[in-house]
């Protein structure tokens, strides 16, 4: 009965990063046993598995960059027909990558923030659901099979209800953010759980190379000419899908959820989890009905969705009274950008969709952290809270005004490299409706920061006797590794845009 | 509101001779007849699942007749709590043990590699047995939460 263990740990690093997050997140619930300082075990142990998780991820896509080829693992060694495969290409290799990164710096920016905003008796179970959720969006991007992305995305989706829940000791309006989130979040998943129905009605098979195939065969034998099925199925996926990366009209759940929810989620979620709605999107409309099913038409209808999603939620954040609403508004807005490039369907679109996943993630991440800080510091996230805080957390809010820039797209910064590559795709195609209305989104922004940037430098506190410190180091060098990450993509986008590209070309392979 | 007056949820009923005895009558029985359901699972119908709600049964039911706090002094939440993880870090340990062994992750074939038919089997069951602890232990955490009457609204806080 000796062990025998791999021979390269490396062929099994797919399901590697699922089983990480996936048993650390049990393991941590035992820290709940230890009597005193049972929460810094917690996180120092989720900080651990998040740290291997990012040495995993980052691993994987150089090994995926370097060979050209995709890592495929077959779980139970069954074949892909019938079993569970994972596999990691150009695009879900860079997607894991962003969110092993934000994880990773969310779970060490989270010690003091839960610390202050979490009932010292749930730390244990806060960084236990915290590390199922990344287990749960990492494994919807990971896996090639489409019942697991629902199996995975249902994990990922109760765990983030709990996360936003579990603000409720700070505000109580948590609660009620929440419970909307999972009904809306549920029929979102209900709409995809019936379209992969439909497809597996369809070709009779799960794993979404051999439906690709299965639906390529039938096109070829003119099957799907006048098929309804392959239509309700798109359909239903579609909006299953923008409910659950929150596109314009369907993102009603978002801003409550994002501004009650305590501050280290705030961070995760946004960053990560409508971009892997959009990840699952671009899986479904490229690699699944790529070249089969013509879905210009209907996509043409989501660039619609995008350009209003675009100029409303913009608008709607100029006018809000809380720091947090404001960025969560002004997600929406950036999801709808990444939607409108690829709802282009050309190479510079999909590009630009690609690249924005990635610069979305570490500005908005950086900036939500930076809004955290100040509700540990001053207590609060309202714009009163941060009257003149300028003066007093430097540092923080230096960040936030640099990212602020990035939302903005000011040149040097990464928003600025992804709407360029955005207003390209859109010229190519010769809508410059969609041009207008990219650079109209970038002024609206420039009036919500504005308005934000004038309250935090020149504001004058309403009680200047309240005092406020700078945010500990263990926020300001998250924050800062963000930021400064989303400035440096943006002087040097030459590895970011490689990597894109090289997702883009994967995804039009087929061709829409 | 329930006027104070009418005591806990469950004292009446725990003053009862015929529940009392009817219950403790039928909550081993209940308990064997959910073993055999988790045992059976893998090549009958049945299964973790399955199993692990009846075993829940007895419990929820010993819970409605001795009262909740009977059963949480019992069975303490901390160790319902251990046996959620418990019973999924089995499953997924199962798995890990055949990726150990050489194979892929869930590769039961892998855990006797010399009768790979033998391995499934015992694979399977052994999931199955975790996926009955993990589900009879998340039913009476959910019978515990729906029944506790603690207020989470704190003192001085408008309800919503």
């Amino acid at each position: 009965m000796e062990l025998v263990l791999p021979e390269a740990i490396h062929a099994h690093l797919p399901v590697l990063v699922v089983l990480l997050p996936l048993f650390g997140g049990l393991l941590a619930l035992f820290t709940g046993l230890i009597q005193r300082g049972g929460g810094f075990v917690a996180w120092l142990w989720s900080a651990i598995i998040t740290g291997l998780i990012l040495v995993c991820a980052a691993s994987m896509l150089f090994e995926v960059h370097t060979t050209g080829e995709a890592m495929v693992y077959r779980l139970g060694s069954w074949p892909e027909q019938y079993g569970i495969g994972y596999s990691v290409d150009a695009l879900n290799g860079y997607v894991i990558l962003v969110v092993a990164i934000i994880g990773f710096l969310s779970t060490i920016y989270a010690k003091d923030s839960v610390m202050a905003e979490i009932a010292r008796d749930r730390h244990h179970l806060f960084y236990s659901v915290w590390l199922l959720a990344i287990a749960g969006l990492i494994g919807i991007t990971v896996t090639a099979d489409t019942f697991n992305i629902y199996v995975l995305l249902e994990i990922s989706s109760l765990t983030v209800y709990t996360l936003v829940a579990l603000g409720g000791d700070r505000d109580r309006r948590a609660l009620v953010a929440s419970l909307k989130y999972l009904i809306l979040g549920s029929i979102g998943a209900t709409f995809i759980l019936l379209g992969i129905g439909y497809l597996l009605m369809l070709t009779g098979t799960l794993n979404m190379n051999d439906m690709h195939e299965q639906l390529v065969r039938m096109h070829q034998s003119g099957e799907l000419a006048n098929n309804r099925t392959v239509f309700v199925s798109f359909a239903l996926l579609m909006v299953g899908l923008s409910l659950k990366m929150a596109l314009f009209p369907l993102h009603l759940w978002l801003p409550n959820a994002y501004t009650y929810a305590p501050s280290a989620v705030t961070a995760l979620v946004a960053a990560t989890a409508t971009k892997v709605g959009v990840y699952m999107t671009f899986r479904f409309v490229f690699t699944i009905y790529g070249g089969v099913y013509d879905s210009s038409a209907d996509l043409y209808f989501l660039g619609l969705c995008a350009c209003a999603g675009v100029v409303i939620s913009s608008m709607a954040a100029i006018r809000q009274m809380n720091v947090k609403k404001v960025l969560a508004y002004s997600s929406v807005g950036q999801i709808a950008y990444i939607v409108l490039g690829f709802s282009l369907a050309n190479e510079s679109g999909v590009t630009a969709s690609v690249i924005h996943i990635f610069n979305h993630a570490l500005i908005k991440g950086g900036m939500f952290m930076a809004v955290g800080a100040v509700a540990l510091r001053a207590g609060g996230t309202k714009i009163e809270d941060f009257k003149g805080i300028g003066r007093k957390m430097p540092l923080t809010m230096a960040a936030f005004t640099v990212g602020g820039c990035g939302l903005i797209g000011v040149p040097l910064t990464a928003g600025f490299i992804s709407k360029w590559y955005l207003v390209v795709g859109a010229m190519d195609e010769g809508y410059w409706g969609i041009a207008f209305i990219v650079l109209l989104g970038g002024v609206l922004a420039l009036v919500y920061i504005w308005r934000l940037v004038e309250i935090i430098w020149f504001g004058k506190p309403d009680d200047p006797t309240k005092q406020v410190r700078e945010a500990p180091l263990s926020m300001l060098i998250p924050m800062w590794i963000l930021i400064g990450a989303s400035v440096a993509f943006g002087v040097d986008a030459g590895w970011t845009a490689d990597s894109a590209h090289a997702a883009a070309e994967l995804l039009l392979e087929g061709g829409p | 509101m329930a006027s104070p007056d009418r005591g806990r949820p469950g004292e009446q009923m725990s003053q009862q001779t015929l529940l009392r005895v009817v219950a403790k009558m039928t909550i081993p029985f209940i308990l064997v007849f959910g073993v055999y359901v988790i045992l059976h699972g893998e090549i009958g119908p049945g299964g973790g699942f399955q199993g692990g709600v009846i075993l829940a049964a007895a419990f929820i039911l010993y819970g409605l007749v001795f009262g909740a706090d009977e059963l949480r002094r019992r069975i303490p939440p901390p160790i319902i709590d251990a046996c959620m993880a418990l019973g999924a870090l089995f499953y997924a340990s199962v798995g890990l043990a055949s990726l150990l062994r050489g194979g892929t992750f869930l590769d039961y074939g892998m855990l006797k590699p010399h009768h790979a038919g033998d391995g499934e089997a015992l694979g399977m069951s052994l999931v199955e047995y975790g996926v009955g602890l993990t589900v009879c232990s998340v039913m009476v955490t959910i019978y515990l939460m729906i029944s506790e009457r603690r207020s989470t609204i704190r003192p001085g806080e408008e309800g919503l």
